[in-house]
This record gives structure tokens, C-alpha cells and sequence, in this order.
């Protein structure tokens, strides 16, 4: 085997690198204490039994597997560097409005369009209003339908999911039957009849949305839960004695919160997607409001004569969702949550 | 084979069944009608026009009425335009959607699987990470910002192509490219997962200990369970390229159904918005459907279940 052999083993249903070396018995003894120091896993203690006994101690003060993610984390500059970018611009979103000279609907009619200057560092639209101004006030919007749906989808999907691995048998059958149907529901078409019918209301909005995101998190979280109802830690701890509520809380929640995490962090740009997607077609938020789809649709409009009126706000969305999934990404390889079990 | 067939195709009946009637109802039940209008009709007008699509009647006569209607397979008559039928709306703009549709999956394929399969071949190289980085880029940027972009540089700016209209077959490239970079970008990702996945099994390790030579393993051995993810995506595709449609058709003043559609949803044209729901409905289950089917005929493991 060369030095350089890469073997995995299974914790959990997370797949840890381990670096064989033969060659180096020092080397492969600090292998040994760092996957030691990692989990205390049962299985593991088998292994560990052909070796020159380690202190029992220390697999109690090894670092949890939160701890070891966040260090993954760190070591991701994309996503490190996403997340700076992401709570600069969300930092530069809240504070505008009170940074700002201008107001988002402030018009300055006798100004128009003009293009990017000193005073208005990214131009002024049709209606001399400042785009910078416009530009973060529209991304507190994007943001909070960004957060809040997610939200929403959360709030539903989560304990249905966990409803329906938990129980399983009928309960499990009937519910999930419910969420294949749903599945195959073109919902963005519903999604838009809805915000056409019941006026463009950013309440249902955010309700409309989270409804139609639900559906994936709900079949992550059962086949978590599902996985997790048969590993022999779960046993042990019934066997133990474990109240119920402290299985739940203590060993199953931990474990599914992970691919929750990674799942909802990538939601947020799909969902910010579909906002944009809407208000592109004058169905989102509504003028003089602005957001970021909207002021994507005025600039496309007015691209010929004013093109800053779209690449910011396009160039401005487009990073965000950038950042947003390499976030996800990163989050997905640091907790080493495989997509999704279905 | 037979029998998944058969049960697929009668599971889809509940669904549309779902999906009629949430729309009948939501229609009935939102603000507005197709006849309030800023102009407001005689009176005596209305009650006959009303008569005439049944909509003085009980709501659950209404319904019922309509479901029979549906069952036939009549979609009635437009509500905005009273001399146009549903079907022949459907009949005379969905070919131009389609068109589009095929072209910018065709474009997600051609671009998307080669790519793909280059970054799996060379995992963290150039060749993975030019392609990817691509693939992430097309995710990100918004058909609705790709389409005005183009058409911004290509034939505003370069003016190799119009900007607007469908009038001859050059007309097409802009849109399609548009609709199909999102398809291209998704095809690719999950080309590379694919294939990653195939690459790191036993039998791609027994075929190259036995002296198989790369690209044999690549295209022999790999690539048809590398392509299953791919194939699997194609009937949620087709519902993103029904979405995305209603996009570019607006920024590239397509004539096709999508356009059409968001339109008569802001009519409160009811029989026109119940009409082509329906249409996309079937399209969607039915393509879905299929996918379904060629999956488990592609992968002999899921028969089992």
C-alpha cells in the first residue's frame, strides 16, 4: 500500500479519511490518535483493542463532530470567503437605509437615468431614484423571502419528515403517498396563479413559496430518520433505559440536524431564485418597493439606453446565489452529508 | 415490467384529478372575474355570458359539469377571447414552446454530458474545474438575466441576431441558448457526480486491472451508470423548461404558450388558465412518467422493489 492510500470507514454513515501507513509506524500511531480523538465509536473500540491500550479519557474530551466540521469549514476558502461576502452584503442591506442620503422611492425627476458617478455610485434608474439605494433595500427583500420561506419550509417539512420515520408502517405510507403526489404537482404554475389570483402579497408570498419547498426536506429528514431508528447506538441507548424524549433530543436531532443545515442553506437560493422569478414577471413584490427581480425587469427593459440599470442588480443576484451554493457545498463536504437518501 | 407500467400510468390519475380541482377552485374562490372589468358590461350582457360558460349555476354543478367536460377531453371555449377555443390556442402556440424546449435541451445534452464526464475523467484539474466552475456560474445567473444579457451584447451590441420576434430560424439561438445554459449547467453537475460515483466501483476496478484502457472504461463501462442521475433529472427538466419558458418567451417576444399562459392568468381568463394547467399538468406526469419507466428498465436493481 502506498503512503498515500486513502481508506475510509464508516461512522455513522459518515465517511471518514483515514491515511494508511505502514511504512511509518510512527505516523500511523498519530493516525490513530486523531481518529481516537475524533469519535469514540464502539466499533471502533474493537479495533483499538489490538493496540497498546489508549487512555480512556481521552475519547471523552474528543472533539465533537460539530467541532470537527467547523474545522473542516474553515480549511474551505470558497466557502469561508462566501460566508464574509454574504454577511457583508447582508450587514450593507440592514444598514443602507439608515447610511443612505437617498430613499428608495425619492425620485429626482429632473435628474433621470444617468449613469454611474460620484454622487450615485451605481446611477440613478428612469425615475432619478439611486440604484445603490434601491439595490440593498431590494436585497433586505430577497434576503428575508430567502430567510423566511426557508423557514416556512422548515417548520412543515422537518416534523413531518420525522413524523413519518419515526412511526413508519401506515403512518409512514400514507404520508409519503401524500408528498409523491404533491411532488408531481407543477407548483411553480400554482405558485404564479396564486400570486396572480390573491394579490401580490409578500405574506403569501413567503407562504407560497415555503408550501412548494417543503416537500424535499420532509423525504431528507424520513430517510435520516429512518436510517438512524436502526443503528445500534439508538439501540444501545433504548437498552440503556434512555427516556424517549431523550433519545429524540439527545442522539437522533443531532445527527439529522446536519443534512437539515446543509439542505436549508441551499433553499435559500432557490428560494430567492423563484422571488426573483416572480417579481421578474410582476408578480412578487410590488413597485415602488424594490427587489432585486424587479429591478432586473426595469433594467431589461431599459437595457439599450441605461445598462447598469440590469448588470447590477444582475451581477448582484447572480453573486449571491454564488455564494449561497458554495456555502451549501462547503457546509455538505464539512458535515459529509451524502445527497439526499431517496 | 407489465404490471410497474400499468400501475404508473394509473397512479397518475389521482394527480390530475388534484390538479384540476385545485385549479377550478382556486379560480372560483380568488378575487375578480373574467368579466369584471375596468369597462363594465350591460348587465344584460353579463347574465348571458355568464349563462353561457354555466357560471350562473351552483359552484358544485359548475364543477361537475366541468369534470365532464374535461373527461371528454373539451377544454371550452376562452373567456377573454369568445371566439377562440382552449385547445386551438394550445394546438396553435405549444409547438412554438416546444420547438424551443428541444433545442435548449439538446443544447443542456451536447453541452452538459461531455462536460460532465471530462471533469470526472480528471478529478481537481483544469478539466474539472474550468468546466465546473462553468456549471456553477450557469446555476447562478438567472435565465431572466442570461436572456436580456445576450440579447444586450449579441444583437443589440454585435447585431448578429434580432432582438425580438420569431420569424426565421436564426431567431431561435439567442432563446435557446438562454434556456438551455440553466439545463447545461444542472446536466453537467450531475454528469460529474454520476460518473464519480460509477469510477470509485469494484467492476471499473476489475476492468482496468485487466488492462482496459482508459476511454474504453470511460464510454464501455461507465458512462451508462454514470448517465442514470442525468436521465433521472430529465422529467424535472422539463418542468424547469416549462418555467423558464415563460421567461425567455417574454424577453424574447416569443408567440409561444407560456406567455400565454401568464397572461390569462392575469385575464382571470378561467378556461384558458384551467386548459393549459391541465396541458402542462399531462405533460409533466406524463414525461416524468416515463422517465420512471426507462430508469427501471436502464437499472434492473430497482425492479426488485
Amino acid at each position: 500500500m502506498r503512503s498515500s492510500d486513502t481508506d475510509f470507514t464508516d461512522f455513522h454513515g459518515f465517511r471518514v479519511p483515514i491515511r494508511v501507513n505502514q511504512c511509518n509506524p510512527c505516523l500511523s500511531s498519530f493516525v490513530f490518535i486523531r481518529v481516537h480523538s475524533w469519535f469514540s465509536s464502539a466499533e471502533f473500540m474493537t479495533t483499538a483493542a489490538n493496540q497498546p491500550a489508549p487512555p480512556l479519557l481521552e475519547v471523552e474530551a474528543g472533539s465533537s463532530l460539530w467541532h470537527d466540521a467547523w474545522l473542516r469549514l474553515r480549511k474551505n476558502k470558497m466557502a469561508v470567503g462566501s460566508a464574509v461576502v454574504l454577511a457583508l452584503l447582508s450587514l450593507a442591506c440592514f444598514v443602507a437605509p439608515f447610511a443612505s442620503p437617498y430613499t428608495y422611492e425619492g425620485q429626482d425627476l429632473a435628474l433621470g437615468a444617468s449613469a454611474p458617478s460620484a454622487k450615485h455610485w451605481l446611477g440613478t434608474d428612469q425615475l432619478g431614484r439611486d440604484q445603490l439605494t434601491r439595490l440593498l433595500h431590494g436585497g433586505r427583500v430577497s434576503l428575508l423571502v430567502g430567510l423566511a420561506a426557508t423557514a416556512v419550509a422548515l417548520l412543515i417539512g422537518v416534523p413531518y419528515g420525522a413524523v413519518s420515520g419515526f412511526f413508519g408502517g401506515r403512518v409512514d405510507a400514507v404520508l409519503m403517498r401524500i408528498v409523491d403526489i404533491l411532488y408531481a404537482l407543477p407548483f411553480t404554475i400554482f405558485v404564479i396563479l396564486l400570486m396572480v389570483m390573491f394579490g401580490r402579497n409578500i405574506w403569501l408570498l413567503f407562504a407560497a413559496i415555503g408550501a412548494v419547498e417543503w416537500l424535499t426536506m420532509a423525504r431528507i429528514v424520513r430517510g435520516q430518520v429512518q436510517a438512524l431508528k436502526k443503528q445500534e447506538f439508538i439501540e444501545a441507548a433504548q437498552a440503556l433505559g434512555l427516556r424517549r424524549r431523550r433519545i429524540i433530543l439527545r442522539h437522533m436531532v443531532p445527527n439529522v440536524l446536519g443534512p437539515v443545515i446543509v439542505y436549508a442553506t441551499l433553499l435559500v437560493p432557490a428560494v430567492m431564485l423563484l422571488e426573483a422569478f416572480l417579481s421578474f414577471l410582476g408578480l412578487g413584490v410590488q413597485p415602488p418597493m424594490s427587489s432585486w427581480g424587479l429591478m432586473i425587469k426595469d433594467g431589461a427593459d431599459r437595457m439599450e439606453e441605461n445598462w447598469w440599470l440590469l448588470i447590477f442588480p444582475g451581477a448582484t443576484l447572480a453573486a449571491t446565489l454564488f455564494c449561497l451554493n458554495f456555502l451549501g457545498d462547503g457546509l455538505r463536504d464539512a458535515l459529509d452529508v451524502r445527497a439526499s437518501k431517496d | 415490467m407489465f404490471r410497474f407500467i400499468l400501475r404508473r400510468v394509473l397512479q397518475t390519475i389521482p394527480v390530475l384529478f388534484i390538479i384540476a380541482s385545485l385549479t377550478f377552485f382556486m379560480l372560483r374562490f380568488a378575487p375578480g372575474g373574467p368579466f369584471t372589468q375596468e369597462k363594465n358590461l350591460p348587465p344584460e350582457i353579463e347574465k348571458q355570458l355568464r349563462a353561457a360558460y354555466r357560471m350562473d349555476l351552483p359552484l358544485w354543478r359548475q364543477y361537475l359539469l366541468q369534470l365532464g367536460d374535461w373527461c371528454r377531453g373539451d377544454l371550452g371555449v376562452s373567456t377573454k377571447h369568445l371566439n377562440r377555443r382552449v385547445s386551438e390556442v394550445i394546438a396553435k402556440h405549444a409547438p412554438v414552446s416546444a420547438q424551443l424546449a428541444v433545442w435548449a435541451l439538446l443544447i443542456g445534452l451536447v453541452v452538459g454530458v461531455p462536460a460532465g464526464v471530462s471533469a470526472a475523467w480528471r478529478p481537481n484539474s483544469a478539466l474539472d474545474y474550468l468546466p465546473m466552475s462553468c456549471a456553477m456560474a450557469g446555476i447562478c445567473v438567472p435565465t431572466f438575466v442570461l436572456g436580456p444579457l445576450l440579447a444586450l451584447v449579441f444583437a443589440l451590441g454585435l447585431k448578429w441576431f434580432d432582438p425580438s420576434g420569431w420569424n426565421d430560424p436564426k431567431d431561435m439561438v439567442l432563446p435557446a441558448i438562454t434556456l438551455g445554459a440553466h439545463v447545461a449547467a444542472y446536466i453537467a453537475r450531475l454528469t460529474r457526480g454520476g460518473m464519480l460515483e460509477v469510477m470509485s466501483q469494484d467492476f471499473i476496478r476489475t476492468a482496468r486491472a485487466k488492462g482496459a484502457d482508459a476511454r474504453r472504461i470511460l464510454v464501455k463501462h461507465a458512462l451508462r451508470g454514470g448517465l442514470l442521475p442525468v436521465i433521472s433529472y430529465l422529467g424535472p427538466a422539463v418542468a424547469g423548461l416549462i418555467t423558464g419558458s415563460f421567461v425567455v418567451e417574454t424577453v424574447f417576444n416569443i408567440p409561444g404558450l407560456g406567455r400565454y399562459f401568464v397572461g390569462a392568468a392575469f385575464d382571470r381568463d378561467y378556461t384558458m388558465v384551467t386548459g393549459t394547467v391541465l396541458f402542462y399538468a399531462v405533460l409533466v406526469i406524463g414525461l416524468n412518467t416515463l422517465v420512471d419507466i426507462v430508469l427501471v428498465w436502464l437499472n434492473p436493481r430497482l425492479r426488485l422493489e
